[in-house]
């Protein structure tokens, strides 16, 4: 895989710190954080059984709930309960949230789309769409042309344009991302790229990789946080396997997809 | 009393919204009218979820915003012999030539993100007289399309207050239900009318006229080039 190429983003504002003040679990018990913050270039997975509130977690984040959701968590910007614009104008809003439900529906050309957008945002960058597709490019194998129609890109393609499009056309400070672990995109790199950014980035995830890759991991149970875990190095042999054992199953399903019979584990 | 007039296309999830509303401010006393043309689901489910004193009256021959302006000054009566705080009207949402909304009413109008993104630009008077535009369905597209359409919205009318929801879930709905609970009552009842112009033509549709060509229509006809309208007398 290449190096990662030095996407500037540079009409882009610095980030903000976004905090999260506790609520309560299902049966109403406080839950056992004072508060978590999470600054550019901050990697953090959510991971819980089914049903565990991880979702909810991270939609407490993007309306920035001040108490007034099922879980009673506050959001503060920078320190702050952060003011109504930054809110809801979804052109100032700095948080950008990707599912497995997400779609593009706007049948244009991927140029087309991309420039509708840089047009909305009133961006006069030379080169940002060409810029935003090599980025997407980097995320997935199945390269994205600018003639493509979004309307046919695979779901892989279209999660990797839309994490390409939050970075460099939406400068959103902050990624959510919920559960795109299956849609064919390279969780590794968009990781490492998120870093060289300096996105802050929250995974929904049952992905032991990604899991791993992330600096903090949020325990969810019973619809609270159970747990703020920390490794601080400690888990870089699991780390280490894990990637081994990716890039061997990566091997694995690209042998697959292309029609092998898988006799050795090499 | 406080009158709220909900407009919006078919199936963009105004029931939804009103949900929202009437379970979220659980202190106000609501009654509720649909007005549509055939058929209607949203009275009885609304009277099972909520026990609310609810209506709907079909429009039958009438456009539905023409049936809505008919029957607006009994509906208040009822609404508030019902001993009701706010009265919720929920419009057919077909038309895109006038808008349903009064004065000293708060209109809503309801649009899905899913529609497409020029959709707030083909809403005509249903988007350019509201008060408020709450965009249902923001979890299911992406952040390009969401800012688009909300930038769209803006084009149309700039002073739209947005408010962007998934109404199922009923997030960002802290926005709506202050605007509702700040909204003042209705003053005097006597007064309200209608904020949009209504059309200009009589329509010799409505009266029975059925065959195509402006040649055989009277009043404000059209052609298919050149002149935006022409009169003709009868």
């Amino acid at each position: 895989m290449p190096a990662p190429s030095n996407h500037s983003g540079m009409h882009c504002s610095t980030g903000h710190t976004i905090s999260i003040l506790p609520g309560r679990t299902r049966t109403g018990e406080h839950e056992p954080f004072d508060r978590i913050d999470i600054g550019p270039g901050d990697t953090i997975s959510i991971v819980g059984p089914t049903g565990s509130g991880k979702s909810a977690f991270i939609s407490d984040i993007e309306v920035f709930a001040r108490g007034d959701t099922a879980t009673g968590r506050t959001i503060l910007v920078d320190g702050r309960l952060p003011d109504e614009a930054f809110v809801r104008d979804p052109a100032q809003k700095p948080v950008a949230l990707i599912t497995q439900n997400t779609r593009c529906l706007t049948d244009l050309t991927v140029r087309d789309f991309l420039a509708m957008h840089v047009r909305s945002r009133k961006i006069e960058k030379q080169g940002i769409i060409g810029e935003t597709i090599a980025l997407a490019n980097e995320f997935t194998g199945e390269k994205i042309t600018e003639e493509a129609r979004m309307t046919a890109l695979s779901g892989g393609q279209t999660r990797s344009l839309m994490v390409a499009d939050a970075i460099m056309v939406s400068c959103a400070p902050l990624i959510l991302l919920d559960e795109v672990e299956n849609a064919g995109i390279f969780k590794d790199r968009v990781i490492d790229v998120l870093r060289l950014h300096h996105k802050a980035l929250i995974f929904v995830t049952h992905d032991p990789l990604v899991a791993l890759m992330s600096d903090r991991r949020i325990v969810m149970k019973n619809g609270g946080v159970a747990k703020v875990l920390e490794p601080n190095g400690s888990e870089v042999a699991a780390l280490r396997s894990a990637k081994e054992m990716n890039v061997l199953l990566s091997r694995m399903r690209e042998r697959i997809r292309e029609g092998d019979l898988i006799t050795g584990v090499a | 009393m406080k009158l709220v007039i909900v407009a919006g296309p078919p199936s963009s999830g105004k029931t939804a919204v009103i949900r929202q509303i009437i379970r979220g401010i659980p202190g106000m006393a609501t009654a509720y009218l649909k007005i549509d043309v055939t058929r209607a689901f949203e009275v009885e489910e609304l009277v099972q979820e909520f026990g609310i004193p609810a209506k709907v009256v079909y429009s039958g021959d009438l456009c539905p915003d023409h049936a809505g302006v008919m029957v607006l000054a009994d509906a208040l009566s009822w609404a508030k012999n019902e001993g009701a705080d706010l009265l919720i009207v929920e419009s057919a949402g077909l038309c895109l030539r006038c808008a349903p909304y009064t004065t000293q009413a708060l209109g809503l109008v309801v649009l899905s993100a899913t529609s497409g993104i020029h959709t707030p630009l083909k809403m005509g008077s249903m988007v350019a007289l509201a008060d408020i535009a709450v965009i249902t369905r923001t979890d299911l597209v992406s952040q390009a399309e969401k800012e688009v359409f909300s930038e769209h919205v803006r084009e149309v009318n700039p002073s739209l207050e947005l408010i962007e929801t998934n109404a199922v879930q009923g997030t960002g709905m802290r926005y709506l239900l202050r605007e509702v609970e700040q909204f003042p009552a209705i003053t005097d009842a006597g007064t309200i009318h209608l904020r949009g112009e209504p059309p200009l033509g009589v329509c010799t549709i409505c009266i029975g006229k059925k065959e195509i060509g402006w040649q055989n229509h009277f009043g404000v006809v059209r052609t298919l080039d050149g002149a935006d309208y022409l009169y003709r007398g009868d």
